[in-house]
């Protein structure tokens, strides 16, 4: 029931990325680029029809005390905002910008045989390979060099989810 | 504004959050999809990769099934060149794990429940999108 029901989320989630544009290249950057003088404002609706929906539903959800099908909500509790966070955040714009891809339509378009996105996911599953392994090295490093961004309690970090 | 599809798009979005809200209801997980596909390249959480490759299958089916009735959605429309593709591929990949999630995460769950580190790294990564989209129309001719 858990994998049916995870299936049909993923599913779902396709069909709304198809609709809304997301699988676009061109239609993505012609979002990104405001400077372009045929801006294409479709995206923000993307998000504005997402956020409406969420917004609403995530409210009424979490006011249950489980989630229908495992024991309790993981939702992240994060609070702080770090330096990994705009790095990271601010590289992920780039590299959206430069390909017209985000990971979501990047498996999508991937199984719609689209030639772009063949050659776009498995950048993307290096970059997420190698950032384990740079990741476990800057764990591994002297206190010295990381204790001015956080103290050494807080180095246990939870495990990070978007 | 000529390739304008508001309801198109108000729809797709709709969708989106509806997948979003079922993952929560059913799984009590947000769905973030960085953080779901990156879970199944980890040795780590090996009970979590049921749901996972689930979910990823599920938009795979989905991707396979659209691109079957409805062509036109996976249109490129911009000249990128594979070493340019490629790159980016690893910048996204690598950006979105750093900063802990994507589009998704953050910029659709996060913000529906006012996270303001979701907040913060949407502000961010639509900026540098914007930068990055602008400097290639100008800098480079709209080609990469």
């Amino acid at each position: 029931m858990r994998l049916l029901t995870a299936f049909a989320a993923g599913l779902v989630f396709a069909v709304g990325l198809v609709l809304g544009g997301m699988t676009q290249p061109g239609k993505v950057i012609g979002f990104l680029d405001v400077s372009g003088g045929a801006w294409d404002p479709s995206l923000a609706l993307v998000m504005g029809g997402a956020l409406a929906v969420y917004g609403i539903a995530f409210r009424l959800i979490t006011k249950r005390t489980a989630p229908v099908l495992t024991p309790r909500f993981l939702v992240p509790t994060r609070r702080d905002l770090t330096p990994r966070l705009f790095a990271g955040a601010a590289l992920f714009g780039t590299g959206w910008a430069i390909a017209g891809f985000c990971p979501g339509p990047a498996l999508v378009s991937v199984a719609a045989g689209m030639t772009e996105a063949l050659i776009f996911l498995p950048g993307m599953v290096a970059g997420m390979l190698l950032f384990g392994v740079w990741d476990q090295r800057a764990a591994r490093r002297p206190a010295s060099s990381v204790i001015r961004s956080r103290p050494p309690a807080a180095r246990a970090r939870p495990p990070s989810r978007s | 504004m000529a390739n304008f599809t508001p309801f198109a798009s108000l729809l797709g979005g709709a969708l989106i959050g509806l997948s979003a809200a079922l993952m929560l209801l059913w799984h009590g997980r947000i769905a973030g999809i960085s953080g779901i596909f990156s879970g199944l390249l980890r040795r780590s959480d090996v009970g979590e990769l049921g749901w996972r490759a689930a979910f990823v299958l599920g938009l795979l089916a989905g991707g396979l099934l659209l691109s079957l009735v409805h062509p036109g959605g996976f249109s490129v429309d911009v000249e990128r060149s594979p070493v340019a593709i490629l790159a980016a591929g690893v910048i996204v990949g690598f950006g979105t794990r750093l900063g802990s999630g994507c589009t998704s995460g953050h910029g659709v769950c996060g913000i529906s429940r006012w996270s303001p580190r979701s907040l913060a790294a949407t502000g961010t990564f639509m900026a540098a999108g914007a930068v990055t989209a602008a400097g290639v129309t100008h800098l480079l001719g709209g080609a990469l």
